[in-house]
């Protein structure tokens, strides 16, 4: 008789809710009643409410799912294969069925998380038998302008939040004279409060990344790549040097990458907790182990990046879509998304809500969709007051906006951003002017300090929401806010301090009352 | 960087030496070398700083400047335990300031510093991206998720708070 795989993931989420615990328990059980199981900690399903999430497969290759379990659960479902029941026939409480059938995975249109979750993280094997590699095989025998020439096709728009087409990048540094040192960098610095996309992609699909950070230095003839990654990921940390030893045994990496004949090596490098080292001019002069200062453009990263040299600089999403591209071609890629917005978009649903996690889908879904259908509501049960999407430099969004499709275009005509797709719910009793001060205090304790609109303005902006918490001068007070918004968002160097205002501005806006201005006078002032 | 507790050993211009010999191999050498200096002692302790300047080539100003830039490279040693509690928008929205108040009133001490007994350093962090999972902490290295006042009174017990 073959072991009986069991799944539960090693992802940080489920770490955090006692996925270990859940699997030593799972082990012990498996011992004490005899039964042969193979243990896989494979990466997050992304239905972050069921972790830790226990997957049984069933003979015919089936996933069956329980969960929220705990160590304790362990033991039944065991001593039910013990007594060779199928995994389909568990009768326990946390049965949740066949894990693909569940409506908020079934809804997804899985490209750049289609492993995700599926395989063992750090295998190879696993990796390849599921489609992986196949990306880099087809780069490997094609010429770089040609790859070049596919990731613009597709469409994708850089996934970090800027929307920056990422074929435009890489012709960019392809067309810099070849000889020459250039670097690829990925910025894995997800600092964003409601984001967790690269967290789960690294975690539970490293190979996907590393494939195509090596696809694009075959593009552009870099030989060398970075991941800089946020200290507060250990998890993420772990899985991506376990896949890039692996690659490099295999001959992925290294000086003859996939029988190319073409060198490339890929190092992951620790972030040090400073949110505005995901900009990605302060990224780059982290790496070169500096301040996170940062720098004015143009030069451009392309031309003058990482030490000097012509560096693509890329979010973890947008490489990661790469080996999908490559190996599925352009179109088929292209044809999901609507408007400029090609492809799919990793979302990623946090906050107060009932099934808060990661949910890629096609551009276009309206982000009421998102919060009342797939995300069912507010966990708290209350109404959802407010949406914040894009990180803490995003806008806060009320229902009477949720007709607006997730779509780069979109949200820029409603003054919001998408940034990196997090989507953070409040209920209603949030106080929107105390989330406006901490807009401003985020900002002012994140603040590289090179540019006096946001060293300043963020530090004033705190003050300014502080006097009309407090009921002083209200109106004049508030003047002074919108003032410093408008100084912020067209003097800053970088998006920190001029997105800033996005937040700031979205919640007195829409929420004038938490302000102490009445709703009315601010529909006149709109006229 | 680490699961566990930083090591701490007793700071020495030796061990910070092999530390810089370690990684001066390396394209930007400085980040691993502070976060392995952090690793080794806890913190980047003032009398580092020359040492690695030296070693590096980089004036005193340099270094000091990109120790006191990043919000995880301290410069005094934290108390035994170091608590973090995520205060970004996710973890907002499900409560984490009553819980930061309520870690506040047990350890007697506002957040960002070390309780007077020097066992428990409580310290912000801005999120660790279990966003889904919220509220969040970290307690030496280790994550918990879903937090609420009986998860986390029985952190500070284990902190020995």
């Amino acid at each position: 008789m073959t072991a009986i795989r069991v799944f539960v993931p090693r992802d940080a989420a489920a770490v955090a809710c006692g996925a270990d615990d859940v699997a030593a328990a799972v082990l012990a059980a498996a011992k004490k009643h005899k039964v042969e199981i193979q243990l896989v900690r494979n990466g997050s399903r992304g239905m972050l409410w069921l972790e830790p999430l226990i997957e049984i497969e069933d003979a015919d290759g089936k996933r069956y799912g329980f969960g929220p379990a705990e160590p304790d659960d362990a033991d039944a479902l065991i001593k039910a294969l013990a007594a060779k029941t199928s995994a389909k026939d568990i009768k326990h409480k946390l049965a949740v069925g066949l894990v693909e059938d569940i409506p908020f995975f079934k809804k997804q249109t899985r490209l750049t998380f289609a492993r995700c979750g599926l395989t063992d993280p750090v295998s190879l094997a696993d990796y390849k038998a599921h489609g992986g590699y196949k990306g880099l095989e087809k780069a490997a025998a094609i010429k770089p302008i040609e790859i070049v020439d596919i990731v613009q096709k597709s469409g994708l728009r850089g996934r970090g939040g800027a929307g920056f087409p990422t074929g435009i990048k890489w012709k960019t540094v392809h067309d810099t004279p070849m000889g020459q040192q250039k670097y690829i960098v990925c910025n894995a610095d997800e600092g964003d409060s409601g984001t967790f996309a690269d967290r789960m992609i690294m975690e539970g699909d490293p190979f996907v990344l590393v494939e195509g950070m090596t696809i694009a230095g075959l593009a552009v003839g870099a030989t060398k790549g970075y991941i800089y990654l946020r200290s507060e990921y250990p998890h993420a940390e772990i899985a991506l040097n376990e896949a890039i030893q692996a690659a490099k045994k295999a001959g992925y990496l290294g000086a003859n990458v996939a029988g190319s004949k073409r060198a490339f090596d890929l190092e992951v490098r620790m972030g040090a907790g400073a949110y505005v080292c995901g900009e990605e001019t302060s990224l780059l002069e982290s790496l070169e182990g500096k301040r996170g200062l940062v720098r004015a453009k143009p030069p451009l990263p392309a031309h003058k990046g990482l030490f000097g040299q012509p560096t693509v600089i890329n979010n973890v999403l947008s490489l990661a879509a790469v080996p999908y591209i490559l190996s599925e071609g352009p179109q088929s890629y292209a044809d999901y998304g609507m408007g400029r917005s090609r492809g799919t978009m990793p979302i990623q649903l946090a906050g107060n809500l009932k099934h808060g996690g990661l949910f890629e889908v096609a551009f276009g879904i309206t982000l009421g969709e998102l919060v009342d259908v797939i995300g069912e509501g507010t966990h708290s049960g209350r109404p959802v007051k407010a949406v914040q999407v894009g990180g803490p430099l995003g806008a806060y969004f009320p229902r009477k906006l949720f007709d607006t499709p997730f779509d780069y275009e979109a949200f820029t005509a409603k003054d919001g951003l998408i940034g990196h797709g997090g989507v953070v719910v409040f209920d209603d009793t949030a106080e929107m002017a105390k989330m406006a001060r901490f807009a401003f205090d985020f900002c002012a304790i994140e603040s590289c300090g090179k540019c006096t609109p946001c060293r300043i303005g963020a530090v004033r902006g705190r003050e300014t929401v502080e006097k009309i918490l407090n009921g002083e001068n209200v109106e004049a007070n508030l003047a002074i806010m919108e003032d410093l918004c408008n100084t912020m968002k067209f003097g800053s160097l970088c998006a920190l301090g001029g997105f800033t205002p996005y937040p700031v501005m979205s919640a007195l806006t829409h929420f004038p009352q938490d302000f102490g201005r009445p709703a009315k006078k601010f529909a006149e002032a709109a006229e | 960087m680490s699961q566990h507790e930083p090591q701490r050993e007793p700071w020495s211009a030796e061990r910070t030496r092999a530390i810089v010999s370690d990684h001066k191999g390396l394209e930007g050498p400085l980040m691993p070398i502070l976060h392995a200096t952090m690793h080794a002692f806890g913190h980047v302790p003032e009398a580092a700083v020359p040492v690695i300047a030296e070693a590096l080539n980089l004036s005193r100003a340099e270094v000091h400047g990109v120790v006191t830039f990043y919000h995880d490279f301290r410069r005094k040693v934290p108390g035994k335990h170091v608590l973090k509690l995520c205060r970004a928008e996710a973890c907002q929205s499900m409560g984490c300031e009553k819980l930061v108040k309520r870690a506040e009133d047990r350890l007697g001490v506002a957040c960002g510093h070390t309780s007077a007994d020097g066992r428990v350093t409580l310290e912000p962090i801005y999120c660790l991206g279990l966003c889904a999972t919220a509220p969040s902490a970290m307690l030496d290295g280790k994550i918990i998720g879903r937090l609420t006042e009986k998860k986390l009174d029985a952190l500070l017990k284990e902190a020995g708070a």
